[in-house]
Order: structure tokens, then C-alpha cells, then sequence
């Protein structure tokens, strides 16, 4: 009995979890917190870039592999094929369009004419419909990238970890650099910066407001569907798959500081390793909770984050 | 002013921030090359939301405004730095939140690479105190500074037409002394100034000639000198607006 508890204590297979789903929420929670940095309201709908990208990504890769087998065939020692890598790109770029068919047929009029609520509002309607629409044209049983099994390898400690989650966290900490990047170093991420602090400086100091609001859009779809990819070919892909992540994202958001890059990153894996743990002690029917948990304990203790900045 | 063709031409202007409701209601301004014009004007008269109209902040319903004798009514506010007409809002006219050379970059964002770099390095050349604190948030700098980046800011793109509102807005009559001083310094420099100002004492000090506007219109102009001295426009638009001490005073 005190041996078991003592591996128990020492098993950190819960930190490599953890960690795995925190990147996920992570790439989820920039574009949550860009969103709302730049332009003033929580998207709802940002869990449905989440599905619309993997799904997108599912059909165009099974497309490349009926048009040629070779794009099936696993890369090396990972679960999936080239098909996945080539259709996620362009997945990026389909759930970037999305974004900004919404905003165009949306979100714009509403953001000129109405409160930051009735947005809300709005993203929650434009949730429930694309979460429909999905299930709808694909049906809500799971579907999956490729059917390969991955053999996990012992890392010490315990700790095991396939392939494609290490190349995952490799790709998602690549993702979230070049994002970090682009905002503090390029004239685009000083733009984004300025028009999140003051948009009417913004315009006065030259900056295209319309635009930095198509590139915020554009990049924090296309986040979210590297994210959706990254649980499909870790989990499965199903048509609420983003819509059960929000909630992290918004913990993961706010717990980083709302328009912060990195902060949604370090949100992303606190929340990922505490609903990890969470698993590992308490069970996992408490999952979903610590989300919710963190969330208002951020608020309570330290409304803007951790590296939010005081109002 | 004199019969050469103005740099800023405003004629007739009406704007307002909702459509029907005009609080500028037929103003209108000429300024002449290297001139420095200040609009003056009780609480309310509409001087500040003409500025911002002319700088395509605030919607113009009718009248007209050129520059250098291109029509830039309506223009997009993010376009009238590429005309040459720069603005300094009266506040939070720095990203706070961002470093000053962040600031300057941004405002440099549409030169070329090489020019954005020599003009930074010229900037802070003219103003030692912000070229020691480059990596400084702007938010952290005191008002007087915040107030110079803010022009340095807007003199990053080589403007013709430098326009501010209240540029002494919370700041001390020290530091008011120094920014306006700093104004007279810009204009040698060939950049016309157009201001909107409550401190009449200060502006019309430096100004050439100004405008006061009533209710939305102009009610006089003239000479900065001559409109100093005339009891009857002391009296209803420049007298007692700044009789009472503000906060920061000593």
C-alpha cells in the first residue's frame, strides 16, 4: 500500500500529459487572447476554428490519399503522412477564411453598431451553428487521422512519450516563437500591439486598423487549427472537440494576461498540467473542473494574469 | 495671412460624431505655409472635434478641407500621414504600454528602413531625454515627457502640418513654458503648426494669427497679438477659462 502510493507520488507521466495538452491549449488561447486584445470581445466561436480545422484538414488529406496512396504513409516513426501535413496547412489557411467570413457577414456589423456583449452573444450563436454544420455533414462519431498505433518510449522517471507527441511539442513551441516574434520584433506585431492599447492612436499614427484586425483573425484561426490538428492526431477528432476546450482556453488566456503571447502559452500549460494532475489524484471525472477552478481563482487573486498589465 | 495659397485649407466645415448631431457647424480655418495657428474657444465650442474631424477622426457631413491644395475631406485617418499631416490627440497620445522606441518605430512603420533608422536617430538627437530611455514603457515617463514623445512621435514622418490638441493639457506652466517653446523651434524648422488650445496666454504667445470658435463656428480671428489685446474677445472667450488653478499647479 505505501510502496504503491510512493510511485504514485513519483510517477510524472501526469507532467508529460500535462504538458502535451497545455500546448494545445496554449496555440487555442493566442488566438482567444489576441481576439479579445484587438478587438474587445471573447469569441465563442474560436473552439469551432478548433473542429473546422481539423475537420478540414481530415477531408483534404483523405483527399491527397485517394489521389495517391503515398500521402498516407506515415513519416518515419510518426502515425501520419505527409497527406496530414500538406492538407494542415492549407487547413490553416481554410479556418483563417472562415474567420474572416465571419467577421465579414457577422462580427463587423455588429462591432460598429452594438455593445461588446451582443458580439459575445453573436460568437455564441456562430458557435452552436459551425458545431452543428460539422456535425451535421460529418456526423458526431469519432474520426482519426490514421489508424497507426505508436509505440511509446520510457524518456526516465517513469515518463513515456510517443513520437508524435514529441514532435508535437516541438512544433507547438515553434508556433507559439514565431508568434512571440511576430509581435514584438516585425512592424505587423507593433501594429496589433498598438491597435489592442489605443485604436484611435492607431489610425492616427498611421496604422491600417482594418487590416490588423484581418491579420489577427487570420493568425489566430490558423493557430487554432494547428491546435485541432495536434488533438486529432493525439485524440481523435470529433465535432465538439473545440467547443470542450474553450473553457481552458479562456483559463489559459486570462490566467496569462489577456493579449499576452506567452501568457497564454504558460496559462495554457498550467491549465494543462493541473487538469493532468487533477487526473492522476483526484480522477478523471474531475477533469473539466480545474479549468473552471483556475479560472476563478485568476479573477479572485489577480484579475489581468500573470503578465497582464493593470488597467 | 497673406494671398499665397494656404497650406490647410478648411472651408465651411460641419462634423459631428453621430450623423444629425453637428458640433462643429461651419467652421472655417486657412493657414498659410510656416504659420502657427491656434483655435481658441470656450468648453464645448466644438474646437477639439474640428481638430479630429480635419484629422479624419470625427465624420464630416459637409465642407471641405484640403491640404496644399489636395482635398483630404474624408480621407481615412491612417492615410493622413502619407499627406504630410501629422496629429498629437490631446490625451493618450502615446502607447503607454509600449517602449519609446516601439513608439517611434511604429510612427516610422511607413518610411523606408534606412530613413526610419536616421530619422529615430535624428529624433533623439532633438530630444536627449527620451534618446536615454529607449527600452522605457512610455507610460512610465512623466507628463511633460510623455508630452514631447507624443511630438516626436508625430514629427517622425516629416510632416508640412503638425496639428495638436491642448498639447498643455495636465501639464505645469513650467512644462508648458518648454513645450511651447519646443513648438516655436518645430515651425523654424519649416513644419506648420496648427493648435487647439484652453491656455490662451501660452499659445497666443507663440501663434501667428487665431481663430475662436463659438458654438461650433468661427466668432473671431486676427492677429495672435491684436486678439490678445481686444477686451471684448478677452473677455467672452479668453478670460476666466484658465482663471482657476488646475490640478499640478503650484
Amino acid at each position: 500500500m505505501i510502496s504503491s502510493l510512493n510511485l504514485q507520488l513519483l510517477d510524472l507521466q501526469f507532467l508529460a500529459d500535462g504538458i502535451l495538452a497545455g500546448a494545445m491549449i496554449g496555440l487555442g488561447a493566442i488566438g482567444v487572447t489576441l481576439t479579445y486584445a484587438i478587438l474587445r470581445f471573447s469569441n465563442f466561436a474560436h473552439g469551432e476554428f478548433v473542429s473546422f480545422g481539423a475537420y478540414a484538414t481530415l477531408l483534404g488529406s483523405s483527399l491527397l490519399g485517394a489521389i495517391a496512396g503515398g500521402f498516407t504513409e506515415p513519416i518515419g516513426p510518426f502515425s501520419f503522412g505527409w497527406g496530414v501535413v500538406l492538407a494542415g496547412l492549407v487547413g490553416m489557411l481554410l479556418t483563417g477564411g472562415l474567420a474572416l467570413a465571419l467577421d465579414l457577414v457577422l462580427f463587423r456589423h455588429l462591432r460598429h453598431k452594438a455593445g461588446s456583449i451582443t458580439v459575445v452573444i453573436a460568437s455564441f450563436g456562430a458557435s452552436m451553428a459551425l458545431r452543428s454544420a460539422i456535425e451535421f455533414i460529418f456526423t458526431s462519431r469519432p474520426a482519426y487521422f490514421s489508424r497507426e498505433l505508436q509505440i511509446a518510449m520510457p524518456l526516465g522517471l517513469g515518463v513515456k512519450i510517443t513520437p508524435d507527441q514529441l514532435l508535437l511539442i516541438v512544433i507547438a513551441a515553434l508556433l507559439v516563437t514565431l508568434m512571440h516574434l511576430l509581435l514584438t520584433r516585425t512592424r505587423i506585431g507593433r501594429s496589433m500591439r498598438a491597435v489592442s492599447e489605443n485604436p484611435a492612436l492607431a489610425r492616427v499614427v498611421g496604422v491600417d486598423v482594418a487590416s490588423i484586425v484581418r491579420v489577427t483573425w487570420i493568425t489566430g484561426a490558423a493557430l487554432a487549427c494547428a491546435a485541432g490538428i495536434m488533438v486529432g492526431i493525439l485524440v481523435q477528432i470529433r465535432p465538439h472537440m473545440g467547443f470542450d476546450l474553450l473553457l481552458p482556453f479562456f483559463a489559459a488566456a486570462i490566467l496569462g494576461g489577456i493579449g499576452s503571447v506567452p501568457g497564454a502559452l504558460i496559462g495554457g500549460l498550467v491549465v494543462g498540467i493541473a487538469e493532468a494532475s487533477a487526473v492522476q489524484t483526484i480522477g478523471a471525472e474531475w477533469r473539466g473542473a480545474i479549468a473552471f477552478l483556475i479560472l476563478i481563482a485568476v479573477l479572485l487573486v489577480r484579475p489581468t494574469g500573470i503578465f497582464g498589465k493593470p488597467a | 495671412m497673406t494671398g499665397e495659397s494656404p497650406i490647410l485649407a478648411v472651408s465651411d466645415l460641419v462634423a459631428g460624431y453621430d450623423p444629425g448631431v453637428a458640433i462643429v457647424k461651419g467652421a472655417t480655418l486657412r493657414v498659410a505655409e510656416r504659420e502657427i495657428v491656434v483655435v481658441l474657444g470656450p468648453n464645448g465650442a466644438g474646437k477639439s472635434t474640428l481638430i479630429k474631424a480635419i484629422a479624419g477622426l470625427v465624420p464630416i457631413s459637409s465642407g471641405e478641407v484640403r491640404l496644399d491644395g489636395q482635398e483630404i475631406t474624408r480621407l481615412a485617418a491612417h492615410l493622413m500621414v502619407r499627406h504630410g499631416l501629422a496629429f498629437v490627440p490631446q490625451t493618450e497620445n502615446v502607447f503607454a504600454l509600449m517602449s519609446i522606441e516601439d513608439n517611434l518605430q511604429l510612427a516610422g512603420a511607413i518610411l523606408a528602413p534606412r530613413l526610419k533608422a536616421e530619422r529615430i536617430e535624428a529624433t533623439y538627437a532633438l530630444f536627449p531625454d527620451l534618446a536615454r530611455q529607449r527600452r522605457l514603457a512610455a507610460g512610465r515617463l512623466s507628463g511633460g515627457q510623455r508630452q514631447m514623445l507624443a511630438v516626436a512621435r508625430a514629427l517622425m514622418v516629416s510632416p508640412r502640418l503638425l496639428m495638436l490638441d491642448e498639447p498643455s493639457a495636465g501639464l505645469s506652466p513650467k512644462l508648458v513654458e518648454i513645450v511651447f517653446a519646443k513648438l516655436a523651434d518645430i515651425r523654424r524648422s519649416g513644419v506648420t503648426i496648427v493648435l487647439v488650445e484652453q491656455n490662451a496666454r501660452a499659445a497666443l504667445a507663440i501663434a501667428d494669427r487665431a481663430y475662436v470658435l463659438a458654438e461650433g463656428r468661427n466668432a473671431h480671428e486676427g492677429k495672435a497679438a491684436e486678439l490678445w489685446g481686444d477686451p471684448a474677445v478677452a473677455q467672452l472667450y479668453l478670460g476666466g477659462i484658465r482663471a482657476a488653478p488646475q490640478g499640478g499647479r503650484p
